[in-house]
């Protein structure tokens, strides 16, 4: 088969439908990658709009045009789309089309999945767009803090479209998230080790891995949130035992790390583009990798530094800044790799490069000004005021935006396989840097003066004017800076020069395909063995071409790629993947009309939405039709058995990363109980669960049998274990049902409020366990699993095993503590 | 330390007491600190681009210099004096018990505050707190609505006012006259009037206030 047959048959298998449909039923990453990164820069328009008019708002005491309310929407959604719905969705979309062409494969783990996490994304967001265009936005500020934004403060549906849309675009950080985790660790080129990895992926991996154990606690606060509203569940009122520092509390544990979440795959972007800027390796590789993953660990412990006016103990204080001064040491081991990568090589001034510079003119001050707020006494002049979002803009902007638009022309040949014909891209950097330490550093000046955020209006008489109007005119320019890119990247469409393959002479295994790249991206899979692919053997894009690694022969219109073990890269396992479906998109649609359901609080559809989610769900992970058990080969003289085979299928490493997410929700959950019952005004309850000895000891028996028969049960043998197993799940179900006949009003008190929202979780895992069991008794039955029984039984039992772990750790948790009482 | 620029009603930087000072003067020792900082960063990024030999491609030598020595060594030691610094300024600012104390409370709703007096009981004052020039307040703050924040810049830092908690922040102003407060923590429409003053009596006029006499 000649290069040229392979191409047209590969991408024929792999093309998305033709015409209109293609981008509603395509599953492909190139494509999904390319429309959420398209998706993305729309909602940075628009928040930059919003920018925009903030900084004309406060252009000059007589500038004001809006009134206070409208204002407080613009500077929330400001806040909000540019977190929710531009930061975090550009590194998944960048993500996603790079991941699979850096680690020598032809797509992600779950390409269904990826297509579900853009629509909730799209839905989600179109949601809350819409509550701007309506005038109903939210208006408590990005951080949303009850009870401002409670029931009793704000009862209209503003604050609902926040919790909601942001919650469901959520759903698709934590698919993404699952995918990435799951794509690096099995989805790669035969024979790259971990170590190999290009430095991007380590970066992708480790925010993954934050996005799973950093989101949870912030879906769970909205959830609490909304049941207050919906239906007085009192979790943030003071006078029945709820508290706003729970609010507080839950949101920075989110909100923290969600800093680093926007940062570290921009230093992955650095890291990635700076060596190849400077014509050397990155110097210092493990030592960059640890420094991600000391950031990781870190940005954990430091949500209190958002809190620090809220008058804590001062042990406590001292802690959280100490935690919060040392984390800019993994941040200096970086900037300085970086900057000794640069004295290693020869750079050149690549426009790429300059953004870099841009990068480092910025983010270094974002990163002092950090460890100022950082110091307890100077946070406590500084909180809230125009230096914090002078700080923030800094390392968010300097530090994402600027790498961002860095990768954007560094990737733009391969995503397009032209190159730029006029020079906007310069210019415009240019502006953007200016503009941008116009505007900001005037921000930081006046917040010193006393300005304070989230103002509608300045006074004649402050002393502030001349300082805002140039920060005004100042984000004019960087917004003209920014529309120049626009213009570019525009026209760079239209002209149409064809670029080298290659042009940067990159070492990565991205650039060893023809451009633009091709949906199924190599023509067949590299074997790899060093950490510069491209460099190690410059001749690996012809023989790629000419079908000379694995899966070079396309056979049976199937999509077909590699599994390979976590560490070495061995390959393991055949993967074929489902093809171009409209599945996707319309669970995202159910899943959006259980939003709205909850949104106009109409139960009926809320119930309507979940069934269909049941219900596609299940059609979703049925067998197509069983699996076979011989080896098939891949190239060479090797032959593979298929994924769903293995004793741990694909399904089972995203199960476990998905109930890791999972897990630090439940944690998040206890955390909460815990602290209202330590720190919240208005404690005891009134009421505590009726501590009857024979309730507590069936519950507590029925719970503990439950939960050991569940997780044995399944091991023990096919048929007999599963109904010991499925009797432990309705023991434990019954156990809770229990205890909820006994417990007092959940409007009641925090308290009781807290054991209905343990009860709802146990009880969805059990049932979620339950619906797992009979989906394999019934495939089982039908046929339908083949080779991929003991896959499909690990996956059933990891269900199980957590549903029931929580199950019974909830029990306990709730019966125990009003013992002491 | 008042430069040009940085005085004005509202100015962290235009300290009028004990509280306020101490952390101004934080304020410019890390200015000063970061800007150094920043410029040996630039400088070296610069060094980076000039015209040079050949570079070595000793690595190990490389990543003692870039990573042990810049990354590690130098960012610690930094950080280490910082925070070491920032715990003295915090320590000082520590209330200290003493029987000059003067207790207040400020109570925040939407959109104003009141604030009542252990010195003279059973009397409450609106977006007015009257307070002793020269000696030490603790200003018990609550909210009975939303979270505010009470800020009076010029004399010290800020603490919220949380619905359900009691906290206590000291402030002190070294001489008689007006300072502006203002709440720091969105609460709403009328977030940018919630304002306050804080009179500062000379002795003889905080014992008339105490006496009743006057506003
Ligand atoms: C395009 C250039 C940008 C300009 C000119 C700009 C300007 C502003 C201004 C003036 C405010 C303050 C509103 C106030 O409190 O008075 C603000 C708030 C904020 N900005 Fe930006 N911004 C830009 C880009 C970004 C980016 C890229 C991000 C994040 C990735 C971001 C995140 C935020 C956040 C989180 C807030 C706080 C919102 C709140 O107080 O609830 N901004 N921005
Ligand atoms: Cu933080």
């Amino acid at each position: 088969m000649t290069a040229l047959r392979r191409h047209r048959r590969l991408a024929a298998i792999w093309a998305s439908e033709p015409g209109w449909r293609g981008p509603f039923s395509t599953v492909n990453h190139s494509d999904l990658g390319r429309m959420f990164l398209v998706t993305a820069f729309c909602f940075f328009a628009i928040g930059g709009l919003l920018a925009m008019l903030i900084r004309a708002q406060l252009a000059s005491p007589q500038a004001a045009f809006v009134d206070a309310d409208t204002f407080s929407q613009f500077f929330t959604m400001h806040g909000t789309i540019m977190m929710f719905l531009f930061a975090i969705p550009a590194f998944e979309g960048l993500a996603i089309y790079l991941l699979p062409k850096m680690l020598g494969t032809r797509d992600l783990a779950f390409p269904r999945l990826t297509a579900y996490g853009y629509w909730c994304y799209v839905f989600g967001g179109g949601m809350l767009i819409f509550a701007l265009l309506a005038g109903l936005a939210p208006q408590g500020g990005w951080f949303m803090y009850p009870p401002l934004t409670g029931p009793a403060f704000a009862p209209e549906i503003n604050t609902d479209f926040w919790l909601i849309g942001v919650t469901f675009v959520e759903i698709s950080a934590l698919a993404a998230a699952v995918e990435i985790c799951v794509s690096v660790l099995k989805y790669r080129a035969p024979g790259m080790r971990l170590t190999q990895m290009p430095v991007f992926a380590w970066y992708a991996l480790v925010t993954a891995l934050m996005i799973l154990t950093g989101f949870p606690p912030l879906i769970l606060a909205s959830v609490l949130l909304e049941l207050e509203r919906a239906l007085g569940l009192p979790f943030f009122t003071p006078g029945a035992g709820g508290d706003s520092l729970l609010w507080q509390h839950l949101f920075w544990m989110f909100g923290h790390p969600e800093v680093y979440i926007i940062f570290l795959p921009a230093a992955g972007v650095v890291s990635t583009v700076l060596p190849v800027m400077a014509r050397t390796p990155l110097l210092g590789y493990g030592w960059v990798v640890g420094a991600a993953v000391a950031l990781a660990f870190l940005s954990f412990g430091l949500w209190v530094h958002h809190m620090f006016t809220t008058g804590l103990p001062e042990l406590g204080l001292a802690l959280f800044s100490a935690a919060s001064t040392l984390v800019a040491l993994p941040t200096g081991v970086q900037v300085f790799a970086w900057i000794g990568t640069l004295w290693k090589g020869r750079p050149g001034l690549q426009l790429p490069m300059l953004y870099l510079l841009g990068f480092f003119g910025t983010f270094v001050i974002g990163g002092l000004t950090g460890v100022m707020v950082a110091i307890v006494p100077f946070d406590w002049q500084v909180h809230d005021t125009a230096f914090v979002t002078a700080h923030l803009h800094y390392v968010l902007f300097g530090g994402f935006v600027f790498p961002l638009l860095a990768g954007l022309y560094y990737w733009l040949p391969l995503f397009t396989g032209r190159r730029r014909f006029f020079r906007v891209g310069e210019l415009a950097c240019a502006l953007i840097f200016i503009g941008f330490h116009v505007t900001f550093l005037a921000m930081h000046w006046v917040g010193l003066l006393g300005q304070r955020r989230r103002i509608p209006s300045i006074d004649a008489d402050s002393g502030w004017t001349l300082i805002n109007l140039i920060s005004s005119v100042g984000g004019f320019v960087l917004a003209i800076g920014l529309a120049m890119v626009l213009v570019d990247v525009l026209l760079h469409a239209l002209i149409n020069t064809r670029a080298r393959r290659n042009p940067w002479e990159s070492d990565g295994l991205e650039w060893a395909m023809v451009t633009p790249a091709p949906p199924y991206n190599f023509a067949s899979l590299p074997q790899v063995g060093s950490r510069h692919p491209l460099h190690a053997n410059p001749a690996l894009p012809l023989q790629l071409a000419r079908g000379e690694g694995y899966l070079g022969e396309p056979r049976e219109g199937r999509r077909e790629t590699l599994l390979v073990q976590a560490g070495d890269g061995r390959p393991e396992a055949l993967v074929v993947y489902p093809g171009n479906s409209r599945l996707p998109i319309t669970l995202a649609a159910v899943t959006g009309a259980a939003f709205v359901g909850v949104l106009l609080k109409q139960w009926w559809l809320l119930a309507l939405g979940l069934s269909g989610v049941v219900a596609l769900a299940w059609h979703w992970a049925w067998p197509a039709r069983a699996v076979a058990q011989d080896a098939q080969p891949v190239g060479g003289d090797t032959a593979l058995p298929r994924s769903e085979s293995l004793a741990r299928p694909p399904g089972w490493w995203g199960s476990a990363f998905l109930l890791v997410a999972d897990a630090t929700f439940f944690a998040a959950l206890l955390f909460g109980y815990a602290f209202l019952w330590t720190v919240a005004p208005n404690w005891p309850p009134p009421q505590w669960l009726a501590p009857s000895l024979p309730a507590l000891g069936l519950g507590l028996g029925l719970g503990l049998a439950g939960a050991a028969g569940a997780a044995a049960g399944l091991r023990w043998a096919w048929r007999g274990g599963r109904l010991l197993s499925a009797a432990g799940l309705l023991a434990l179900a019954l156990a809770w049902l229990l205890l909820l006949r006994q417990a007092p009003a959940g409007s009641s008190h925090a308290y009781a409020g807290a054991l209905l929202v343990l009860a709802g979780f146990a009880l969805l895992h059990l049932g979620l366990a339950a619906l797992m069991q009979l989906r394999l008794a019934l495939a089982q039955r039908r046929g339908r699993l083949g080779a991929a029984r003991a896959g499909a039984l690990a996956i059933a039992t990891l269900w199980t095993d957590f549903a029931a772990g929580v199950g019974a750790l909830g029990l306990a948790v709730a019966y125990l503590p009003p013992l002491w009482q | 330390m008042a430069l040009a620029g940085c005085t004005g009603a509202l100015s962290t930087l235009d300290p009028a007491g004990p509280a306020a000072a101490a952390i101004a003067e934080l304020w410019w020792v890390m200015l000063g600190g970061a800007v150094l900082i920043f410029a040996l960063v630039m400088v070296l990024l610069a060094g980076a681009f000039r015209q040079r030999p050949p570079p070595e491609a000793d690595e190990a030598r490389l990543l003692r210099v870039w990573v042990g020595g810049l990354g590690l060594a130098f960012t610690l030691t930094v950080l280490l004096a910082l925070f070491a610094y920032g715990l003295w300024v915090g320590a000082q600012l520590k209330p200290a018990a003493s029987a000059q104390v003067v207790q207040v409370q400020a109570e925040a709703r939407r959109w104003s505050w009141r604030f009542r007096y252990a010195d003279r009981p059973g009397y409450s004052s609106e977006n007015l707190l009257h307070i002793p020039a020269g000696r030490p307040v603790d200003v018990a703050i609550r909210s009975a609505d939303v979270v505010h924040s009470f800020w009076v810049p010029r004399l010290a830092g800020k603490l919220d006012a949380t619905p359900g908690h009691v906290k206590v922040l000291r402030i002190e102003a070294a001489q008689p006259g007006r300072y502006a407060g203002q709440s720091a923590e969105f609460s709403g429409p009328g977030y940018l009037d919630h304002r306050f003053t804080v009179l500062a009596h000379d002795a003889a006029g905080w014992q008339a206030f105490l006496a009743g006499e006057g506003p």
